[in-house]
């Protein structure tokens, strides 16, 4: 039962807006919560670290990093796989996946992100058959670098695909979210590189993890500091601990990834160490997001606040005439 | 064409609920009881196309000297009942119909927004993307639903079932222009009959949503109803949100360039 009066927000929410002038209808959320299962974080992991391993893989590819690139290509045909299963089945309606195809919209960015893994999927896939089978390698070197050029698209749209929603705190968080995803998708695929190959031969994927991880934590400043009231979303509750986690984790497996592949002696057993950190980083991440926007949903305050304010200083210059449509 | 609902005159007597759902044979939506004063519903749902809500305020209001219905025993009332019937907004800038990305969601001869339930594949990016909660994914077939502002009757010149049913008019029908004209003169009725909080919400075309499709005259602040005070479809920020996409994006593949530079080790 919806209990009456319930007040939104989490177990150790901190109330942060100042609740004296909120008003909502029985505390209950005035937008929906969304309707996307566990399936969607996990394919904002999995697509990023597919995207960002494609990039690796064309430059490993071409600065001689082979045995890199091959890992990164197996790495992102598997991810781009296991993404698309996951897009399929969290559809309410699974065997109509393909009336996605039946439009283009730029306005939708799922109708967008539908067409670019069009293009992406079958030339990550190729990419990889031609690296493990040794097949074909002119198509597969082409492949490798259209995958190059698609898999920055697959990292960084999904931000969008939250940002254009009504859910307070993905949309505050439009301008930051794209550099937190393609700075999470980097950490992901310099994890993977970490943990599948030799750390003599794994210095890109070291490198990139420690660009990734400074763009993550910096986008997560920023939206601390920035989008307004929805920042204590992603402060506060089980949203606020999975990003702790992941931040834990993106430093400490850059750290860790950039002692064992560039500096001293290389550790192979601390370089995988490093890499499941990084990946688990990525996914914590993904999942913390994911859940502040739940959790800015189903409590009023956040789409009411910001709303309010908008309003207030509307009106406060102008003096808005009373009685007509808006407030 | 669209809805006028003026909650100053809604009686809370749930016709118009009943009359949707059977006309639109809309499923069962759970039995409850929520403690809600007389709302039981809830909420607009993909199974609830039309929500009366019910407020009970304990402020003391005074009385309108025109309010011919008051007892005067009572004296100033200390207790406010505001009920209204809530629908879907038909956005003109909709971002439902913005962000579905099988084309299932569209803009009617008559102006208002409809999912064809044949193409619908449940995605659920229209429920995250309304910015009222409006619309819903169904459990029992995973598709998208929401009022359709009758669309199988306006094709036969009739009003909707709810307009149809609410007996007190509550709920008007008609083309919005003449609409917004009989709520302006309406609310400024209500105005001067001693309640000047009336105000008008989703009439005006300059709003976030370029004007809703169906309107409200209410008695208090929208979001004492459940309602967005200003809301802004999200599609309006859509270009700076792809343009920050593809900066990260450029920026990823240089970090990736980047790391691959230096050689061999």
């Amino acid at each position: 039962m919806p209990a009456a009066g319930r007040r939104g927000g989490e177990k150790g929410d901190k109330q942060v807006v100042p609740p004296a002038e909120l008003t909502s209808y029985y505390g209950l959320p005035v937008v929906k919560e969304t309707v996307w299962g566990p399936a969607i974080p996990s394919y904002l992991f999995l697509g990023g670290l597919a995207g960002a391993s494609s990039v690796l893989a064309a430059g490993a590819q071409l600065s001689g990093y082979l045995e890199l690139a091959r890992a990164a290509k197996a790495g992102a045909a598997g991810a781009i796989s296991l993404s698309m299963a996951a897009l399929v089945d969290d559809l309410g309606r699974p065997a109509r996946f393909v009336n996605m195809l039946r439009v283009f919209k730029v306005t939708s960015p799922m109708s967008v992100g539908t067409w670019v893994l069009s293009g992406y999927t079958p030339l990550a896939l190729a990419a990889a058959a031609s690296a493990l089978t040794g097949n074909l390698p002119r198509a597969g070197l082409a492949a490798t670098l259209g995958a190059g050029v698609l898999g920055p698209a697959v990292a960084s749209y999904t931000a969008v695909l939250l940002g254009d929603t009504a859910t307070p705190g993905w949309h505050e968080a439009h301008r930051e979210l794209p550099y937190l995803f393609t700075g999470s998708a980097a950490t992901a695929a310099g994890g993977l590189g970490l943990v599948a190959v030799p750390p003599r031969a794994a210095a890109p994927a070291a490198r990139l993890a420690v660009l990734g991880a400074a763009a993550e934590l910096t986008a997560e400043r920023l939206i601390d500091r920035r989008i307004g009231p929805a920042a204590a979303a992603y402060r506060t509750g089980r949203a606020g601990a999975l990003l702790r986690a992941g931040q834990v984790l993106a430093v400490a497996g850059a750290a860790a990834g950039a002692g064992a592949a560039l500096l001293g002696r290389p550790s192979r057993a601390a370089a995988v160490l490093a890499g499941a950190a990084l990946l688990a980083g990525s996914a914590v991440t993904r999942f913390g997001v994911f859940e502040a926007g739940r959790a800015s949903a189903r409590d009023p305050k956040y789409t009411v606040e910001p709303q309010r304010e908008r309003l207030r200083e509307a009106v406060s210059p102008a003096a808005g005439a009373p009685g007509s449509s808006g407030t | 064409m669209g809805f006028f609902t003026d909650t100053s005159v809604c009686i809370g007597c749930k016709a118009c609920e009943v009359a949707c759902k059977e006309w639109n044979a809309v499923p069962e939506d759970g039995l409850l009881l929520t403690g809600m004063s007389y709302d039981n519903t809830a909420g607009l749902s993909a199974s609830t196309w039309r929500h009366v809500a019910f407020i009970e305020q304990s402020a003391v209001v005074p009385r309108p000297a025109a309010d011919t219905w008051a007892d005067p025993a009572d004296g100033d009332g200390d207790l406010r009942w505001l009920m209204s019937s809530d629908v879907c907004k038909h956005c003109t800038e909709a971002a439902c119909l913005d962000v579905c990305p099988t084309g299932a969601l569209m803009r009617t001869e008559f102006g208002t927004v409809v999912v064809q339930d044949d193409i619908c594949n449940g995605c659920g990016y229209c429920v995250s993307a309304c910015p009222f909660g409006v619309i819903g994914r169904r459990e029992t077939d995973g598709g998208a639903h929401k009022c359709t502002l009758c669309y199988d009757r306006l094709g036969d010149g009739l009003e909707p079932a709810c307009a149809k049913a609410c007996p007190t008019d509550s709920i008007q029908f008609g083309p919005l222009d003449e609409l917004r004209e009989v709520a302006q003169q309406r609310v400024a009725e209500v105005q001067d009959s001693g309640r000047p909080e009336a105000r008008l919400y989703g009439a005006d075309p300059a709003d976030g949503i370029g004007g809703a499709g169906a309107f409200f005259l209410l008695l208090d602040r929208p979001e004492v109803y459940g309602l967005p005070p200003d809301p802004v479809v999200t599609t309006r920020d859509l270009p700076r949100m792809w343009r920050h996409a593809g900066i990260a994006a450029v920026g990823l593949a240089a970090a990736a360039v980047a790391a691959c530079r230096g050689g061999r080790a």
